[in-house]
C-alpha cells in the first residue's frame, strides 16, 4: 500500500474536515482525488504542515488534520516538542511514513531505517501517539476524530508514487477559500 | 512606560493575540512580558521557520500573529518568508533584535548584521530600524501597516534602542 492508497481510504473521512496538506505529491494527490475548499495545500515550504495545523488548532474550535510525511517531519523536527507542550485537542497530525522522500524521487529517509518517529514523538512528550499499518489508517483516524484528544498517527506504508498533475490554484485562492469555510463553520457552531 | 511595555501594549491594542518567540538576550525583557500577558498566547518555537508556520496557521484561524526573533533568523527563514508568508500573502510583524550593531560584544554577530538589511531589501520586506528609544512610538503604526498590506514587515531593534547589550 503506497501513500496514494492510504489517502484514498481516508478520503470519505476527511472530505468534511479541515486539512492542511504537506508540500509536493501528497497535496497533489489529495487535490487530484478530491479537491475541497477545506483543504489547505502547501505549494512550498517543506516541513511546516504540522506547524500551520497546530497554529490553526490553537486559535479556533474546528478540528484540524495535518497530513505530513516522514521526510517533512524530519525536516522540522522541532515541531514535535512544540506540539507536545501546546496541547490542542482539536489537532490530529497524520504522518504518512513511507520511509522515503517521495516527491523528490523516493530517496530513503532515516525514518525508514533506524529512527522511529513514533518513539521520537513519545519522547518529545506527545501523549497520544498511534502507529499503524497503512491499511488501518482510516480506522485510527476515525477513532482520533471521536476521541477529542490531540493525536499523532504514524501510518507505515510503502514507498512509491502515482503520476498526478501539479496544483494550478493560486495560493491566495487556496488561503481565501479555506479561511472562508473555516469562518463559516466557526460562526455556525 | 518602558519600550518593552509599549511594544506589548501596542500588540494588544492591535489585537495581536498569538506570538511566537525564539530568544535573544536583547529581547529577554519583551519575551518575558509577552509570556506574562494574559491577552497573548505565547508559543516559543524551536526554529524561526517553524514559528512562521505557527503564525500562518494562527492567522488563518482568525488570530493576528507575530514573531519575535534575532536577525540571524533571516538566514534561516528566507524560503519560508518567500514561499509561505509572501506567496500566500500573510501579514507578519517580525520584531527582530538587530545584533552585531554598536555595543555588540560578540564579533560573530557582526557577520550577520552586515547582511541583514541587504537581505531584507532583496526580499522586498518593508523594514524599520529602531535605534533611539523614541523610535518605539512608530510601533503602533507599523503594526497597522502590516495588517493593512498583508506582508511580512521587519522591525530591527539594535542595542542602542534597548539601552545597551
Amino acid at each position: 500500500m503506497i501513500r496514494y492508497d492510504v489517502l484514498k481510504t481516508i478520503m470519505p473521512i476527511i472530505r468534511d474536515q479541515f486539512v492542511v496538506c504537506n508540500i509536493g505529491l501528497p497535496s497533489q494527490e489529495l487535490h487530484y482525488l478530491d479537491d475541497q475548499p477545506t483543504n489547505f495545500y502547501m505549494l512550498g515550504t517543506m516541513g511546516l504542515a504540522s506547524s500551520i495545523g497546530l497554529g490553526l488548532a490553537l486559535t479556533q474550535k474546528q478540528k484540524i488534520i495535518s497530513i505530513d510525511g516522514d521526510g517533512s517531519v524530519l525536516t522540522n523536527f522541532g515541531t514535535l516538542p512544540t506540539i507536545a507542550n501546546n496541547t490542542a485537542n482539536n489537532f490530529i497530525l497524520l504522518i504518512i511514513d513511507n520511509g522515503s522522500y517521495g516527491s523528490t524521487g523516493d530517496q530513503p529517509t532515516y525514518a525508514g531505517k533506524k529512527t522511529s518517529l513514533t518513539e521520537v514523538a513519545r519522547a518529545c512528550g506527545c501523549g497520544c501517539v498511534i502507529e499503524c499499518k497503512g491499511e488501518d489508517t482510516a480506522e485510527e483516524l476515525q477513532k482520533a476524530l471521536k476521541s477529542e484528544k490531540m493525536t499523532i498517527i504514524v501510518s507505515k506504508c510503502d514507498s512509491g508514487n502515482i503520476k498526478v498533475p501539479v496544483i494550478e490554484l493560486d495560493p491566495v485562492v487556496i488561503k481565501y477559500r479555506f479561511m472562508e469555510e473555516l469562518n463559516k463553520k466557526n460562526q455556525k457552531n | 512606560m518602558t519600550v518593552s511595555e509599549k511594544i506589548v501594549s501596542d500588540f494588544i491594542k492591535n489585537k495581536v493575540e498569538f506570538i511566537t518567540t525564539v530568544p535573544c538576550k536583547q529581547l529577554a525583557t519583551v519575551i518575558d512580558k509577552i509570556e506574562k500577558c494574559d491577552e497573548i498566547y505565547h508559543i516559543p518555537s524551536n526554529k524561526e521557520d517553524e514559528g512562521m508556520g505557527l503564525c500562518a496557521g494562527a492567522f488563518m484561524g482568525g488570530k493576528r500573529s507575530a514573531i519575535v526573533m534575532q536577525n540571524t533568523a533571516i538566514g534561516v527563514t528566507i524560503n519560508t518568508l518567500v514561499t509561505l508568508t509572501q506567496f500566500y500573502r500573510l501579514p507578519l510583524p517580525m520584531l527582530i533584535s538587530y545584533r552585531g550593531e554598536l555595543g555588540e560584544p560578540v564579533a560573530c554577530q557582526v557577520e550577520m548584521a552586515v547582511h541583514t538589511k541587504a537581505l531584507l531589501e532583496q526580499l522586498k520586506i518593508p523594514t524599520y530600524h529602531f535605534h533611539k528609544e523614541n523610535d518605539v512610538q512608530e510601533f503602533d503604526s507599523i503594526l497597522k501597516h502590516t495588517f493593512m498590506s498583508n506582508k511580512p514587515v521587519a522591525i530591527l531593534t539594535d542595542a542602542t534602542f534597548w539601552n545597551g547589550y
